[in-house]
């Protein structure tokens, strides 16, 4: 239902929820809220630009991917969108454990976008509208609404801020910084003031893309070829892949050389970061250093590796992954060209550097309601993250609570057992951000649980109790848990009876299989075994065999975690009479306001004096 | 936290001098109250005055009271100490009057749980503050110093790094796969880097043990049947002794009996306490507690007579003590032999207390035993503490069972889950994890007094 409203004088413009920003988190949340019943806006300042990939044509990678996993059993859209859209598919890490499978799509930046829309336009109860929010309206400390730049005025009961890096965005490339979002998109230029206004923390951060290279400019035979798995796969759990594998588009491999560091190092100071602009406050992610960043830091190292990734079959560019800088463009000119194959290069767009503003996440719930504002949400990069992944799942979140909120019902928040979504929430409520934040594996402290393949075993239900899964989905799932069950028995029951094999792994076929080196492929002819199950009902029940005892284990961890999660922090607690508590603690406990001790546990310059001292208060105090 | 504490702080009835801490926002106001010299509450912190300790106009005694206002305390609370001359008499006078004009009495090692509670130190430190006061020898006290100054939480961080450039360098190799210029980590390439760490862990396990043995001695038990002679060897041992380590009552666990020292090593002899009495350990207090008795000690001296046969109880004894590390002496050698030696093993020791026959020879087996010899005295930048040691211990199987994993052809990142485990309980030894039991086990441990 596209809509394009315009105000006439007297009428009073009434939604549910309002979402601010078109971008991944956005769709997601404005999706969700609609599809679980609620009237919705969606504002955008460009409907061009619905869920747009504006730095690298991916989905998916290391973490991420099973963020998309997660976000498809929750009921979200980034995983059938990227489905439709992809054109190479690989499941990464598959030589490693279950645990760190992870799958990562290059995605077409045409039909991505195209697909969303599609899809927001079907959608019932949700409109769109084409705008630029500058401030909310708001009623002792609730929010009621937004104002947009051309006077409009839009009462809600609930807003979603998804502005992604439109928040005063700065361009900055060379000596030159430019007020305006990627792409030349307009940004929003008091919003984050009016934010300010309201109380918030604002944040400075910092982040930047490569140069897009075309295509036909490029000689590819100085490259490596990168082919996608020959195994099709999807993100979804409801849909067959609809790809070729054999017609997916390769990615190529390059190598930076001693003349592209030589030019780096000769015009460092031009670069916008190294002294072209003396004016930066944002601080940039360790984890995504621009070339220069690269050549500084490790001059030892006599090459970078580069990626040329294809940003759709639609268009030539060509994405140069690893080469993002700040350089003036006749730099950027000389530096591409000192590239292999890259000698008659065209540059197609420049890199650049974008600073913007974001919010201390410490501001917020676990519901990722704000804690200033009633009934205003945040997600995505407002939130101090960064991805396309990370925005989503936020998004999905801030749509699911948004929507509980007008139903009256409890929040849903993930636990860091539970799922990726689970910790990066926690992780930003609880501990905030200094720079852009990126989901890692390794920030996942219960990873062994929170795996590509059991995304829907974990999540589903959630979904389903939400209302964002329907019950053809939901019976899919009971079934494939009793399958799974009934499988895992039946293994349990076939004795193994050929001799030589009653190692230490024992009798049945459900031990035997605990030895790494057996697969229940290889033996199922050897002992008669009928298989007739899905793939990924064969994987699960592997899976879970063969890693028993370390699932286990992490999940006793896990329980412990969860004790200390029970015990709840009275809402009323005033922490400065907690004698004895370091100031330190005292400030970081004021600001973050945990649930639990467990959540207090987890907020750095919280020391575990200071918990001991917490639960000495909170027996003495509460009786707890 | 907020009321004010007060405790003798020395040994009872040893030196002349004694020393009453008070702590707490109150400690000046209420020594201010029996004081009699200087307004206290008027003076600069970390100053010393001259005055008397009064009680209704009486003076109770000549004193130096030492006024340290916070946040530069032991406790990071107001201290005020209290030098009495008195003896016990007098001090514990003292104490009385603190009490009574509103401080509280300290539990055992509140003032080191402030001091950790407040910031002030590490629970590494607090452990070594503890050490410090029990410490018996100079070696013990030299480590407890060495504790103290951090070299052993240096030493534990220093172990943690090995582990976490391990597991980082898996940790990049999981979250940037394709980077092919970043070195690809396998089992195959942390396996010897996991033997070399384990070495390491091995060898300060080993030499936390001695360390263990220099601080806290070696815990002898003494057993045999009624009249085999165990009072007469224990008297022996402690009168040849010229360095007897005389025990203060209150500040050591009463299961100690006495203490002799051997090549500088403490032996703290276990008291078989109400066993000596009817000198009879099974019959009395069961086989249950003989066990448990023989459990907490690192040696076991069995004694037996050559003018018996084995009795029924000799023999449970003898069973009892198999799995332990013990010495069997054999004495009253000088009567005539009725024992049958056959039924016991080749290196038991001829003894005779009362003719003073074979007490070397016990001495150097006990040598032997716990290579007393060889202990390197001149590195004692080791962890001294049963908590600290087991922790470590727990670490050492999680490294093992990492290395299972990989000779069980593993996935890397099952192989991690133990090293992540074994990085957190090095943790646990510096204070960098955080567990409940921890800190409550810790601090029950502490003497009155400090």
């Amino acid at each position: 239902m596209l809509k394009y409203y315009v105000e006439e004088s007297g009428d009073k413009m009434e939604y549910e929820v309002i979402v601010v920003g078109a971008g991944h988190a956005g769709c997601e949340a404005a999706l969700a809220s609609a599809r679980k019943g609620h009237q919705t806006l969606l504002i955008t300042g460009n409907l061009k630009n619905v869920a747009t990939m504006p730095c690298n044509p991916s989905i998916g990678g290391s973490a991420k991917g099973i963020i998309v996993r997660e976000i498809d059993a929750l009921g979200g859209e980034m995983g059938i969108n990227a489905d439709k859209t992809l054109i190479q598919m690989k499941m990464l890490n598959s030589s490693k454990g279950p645990s760190v499978h992870s799958l990562r799509a290059q995605a077409d930046k045409i039909t991505y976008p195209q697909e969303m829309l599609k899809t927001l336009k079907k959608q019932k109860k949700l409109e769109l509208l084409e705008g630029m929010v500058e401030d909310l309206i708001v009623d002792s400390n609730e929010v009621k609404g937004v104002y947009l730049k051309d006077g409009k005025i839009i009462h809600s009961k609930i807003v979603i801020l998804t502005t992604g890096t439109y928040l005063k965005s700065d361009i900055l490339r060379g000596s030159t910084r430019t007020r305006s979002g990627p792409n030349n998109e307009k940004p929003s230029q008091h919003l984050s003031d009016n934010l300010k206004k309201y109380g918030f923390k604002i944040l400075r951060l910092k982040t930047g893309t490569p140069p897009r290279i075309e295509k036909s400019s490029i000689d590819f035979s100085k490259a490596k070829k990168e082919e996608g798995d020959k195994t099709p796969y999807t993100f979804s759990h409801d849909i067959e892949p609809i790809y070729n594998v054999e017609n997916q588009v390769p990615c190529y491999l390059i190598y930076t050389n001693s003349t592209t560091h030589k030019i780096i190092n000769a015009n460092l100071s031009k670069s916008s970061m190294y002294g072209g602009l003396d004016d930066i406050k944002g601080v940039g992610p360790r984890y995504c250093p621009s070339i220069e960043d690269k050549v500084t830091r490790f001059k030892d190292k006599e090459r970078h590796q580069l990626f040329l990734e294809p940003e759709s079959l639609y268009y030539d560019d060509i994405y140069l992954q690893g080469f993002s800088t700040s350089m003036p463009e006749n730099i950027q000119e000389k530096m591409v060209h000192s590239l292999p194959g890259l000698s008659n290069a065209k540059i197609l767009k420049y890199a650049y550097a974008i600073e913007y503003d974001a919010i201390y996440p410490t501001q917020i719930k676990a519901s990722l309601e704000t804690k200033i504002i009633k009934n205003l949400f945040t997600a995505g990069q407002i939130n101090g993250t960064s991805g396309y992944e990370e925005a989503a799942c936020q998004g999905l979140i801030a749509g699911i609570n948004a929507s509980l909120k007008l139903e009256n019902k409890e929040p849903l928040i993930l636990k860091r057992n539970e799922a990726y979504i689970g910790v990066l929430i926690d992780d930003l409520v609880t501990k905030g951000t200094k720079e852009p934040y990126r989901m890692l594996t390794s920030r996942a402290e219960y990873r062994l649980l929170l795996r590509h393949d059991n995304a829907d075993l974990r999540l589903r239900e959630y979904g389903y109790k939400v209302g964002l899964i329907d019950e053809e989905r939901h019976n899919k799932l009971l079934e494939k848990e009793k399958t799974i069950k009934d499988l895992k028995e039946k293994l349990k029951e076939t004795k193994i009876t050929v001799k030589n094999v009653k190692g230490p792994y024992g009798t049945n076929v459900y031990d035997y299989l605990k030895d790494p080196t057996i697969k229940l492929e290889d033996i199922k002819e050897k002992y008669n075994l009928e298989l007739p199950y899905s793939k990924e009902v064969l994987n699960q029940v592997e899976i879970q065999i063969k890693y028993e005892g370390y699932i286990k284990k992490v999940e006793r961890e896990a329980q412990k975690m969860l004790s200390q999660e029970s015990k709840q922090m009275p809402e009323d607690i005033d922490y400065n009479k907690v004698t004895n508590l370091a100031s330190e603690a005292k400030q970081k406990l004021e600001e973050i306001r945990p649930n639990s001790i467990g959540q207090a546990m987890r907020i750095s310059g919280v020391n575990p004096s200071d918990i001991s001292i917490l639960m000495i208060y909170l027996r003495k105090n509460y009786n707890e | 936290m907020n009321d004010t504490i007060a405790a003798i702080s020395t040994a009872l009835g040893v030196g002349a001098i004694s020393i009453i801490r008070v702590s707490g926002n109150d400690s000046l106001n209420i020594v201010n109250k029996i004081f009699k010299g200087k307004d206290l509450t008027k003076v600069t912190s970390h100053t010393i005055h001259y005055g008397h300790i009064v009680s209704n106009e009486e003076i109770i005694d000549e004193v130096l009271v030492s006024v340290m206002l916070a946040p530069k305390t032991f406790t990071k609370e107001n201290i005020v100490e209290i030098n009495s001359h008195g003896g016990i008499a007098t001090t514990n006078k003292i104490l009385q009057l603190l009490l009574t004009n509103g401080a509280r009495l300290a539990e055992p090692g509140e003032f080191t749980k402030r001091a950790f509670l407040n910031g002030r130190i590490d629970l590494i430190e607090a452990d070594g503050i503890m050490n410090l006061i029990e410490a018996k020898n100079e070696k013990s006290r030299q480590l407890s110093i060495n504790q103290l100054s951090g070299k052993v939480s240096k030493l534990i961080k220093e172990l943690r790094d090995n582990l976490v450039s391990i597991i980082s360098n898996i940790e990049v190799n999981i979250d940037y796969p394709e980077y092919e210029d970043i070195e690809i980590v396998t089992n195959e390439t942390i396996y010897p880097e996991l033997l070399k760490f384990r070495k390491k862990l091995i060898n300060i396990i080993n030499k936390s043990k001695d360390s263990k043995i220099i601080n806290q001695g070696i815990n002898v038990c003494i057993i045999g049947r009624p009249n085999v002679g165990k009072s007469s060897l224990l008297n022996t041992l402690l009168e040849e002794d010229k360095a007897i380590v005389t025990d203060i009552e209150g500040t050591t666990r009463d299961i100690v009996e006495g203490k002799i020292t051997l090549n500088g090593i403490i032996l703290n002899i276990i008291d078989t306490a109400g066993i000596r009495k009817t000198d009879n350990l099974v019959e009395k207090i069961g086989v249950e507690k003989s066990l448990d008795i023989i459990n907490k000690s690192d040696l076991i001296i069995l004694m037996l007579n050559n003018n018996e046969p084995l009795t029924k109880e000799d023999k449970k004894l003898l069973k009892m003590i198999k799995n332990k590390t013990n010495i069997i002496l054999v004495n009253k050698n000088d009567l005539d032999t009725k024992i049958d030696y056959s039924l016991l093993p080749n290196n038991i020791i001829k003894i005779s207390v009362n003719n003073d026959i074979g007490i070397d020879k016990l001495k150097s087996r006990i040598i032997e035993l716990f290579n007393l010899g060889s202990f390197e005295t001149d590195d004692l930048t080791y962890l001294s503490d049963a908590r600290s040691i087991s922790l470590l211990e727990k670490s050492l199987i999680k490294i093992n069972d990492s290395i299972a994993s990989i000779n069980n052809n593993e996935p890397i990142d099952m192989v991690e889950l133990s090293l992540k485990e074994s990085w957190n309980i090095l943790g646990e030894i510096i204070g960098e994890t955080y567990t409940d039991e921890l800190i409550d086990e810790l601090f029950s441990r502490f003497c009155l007094g400090k």
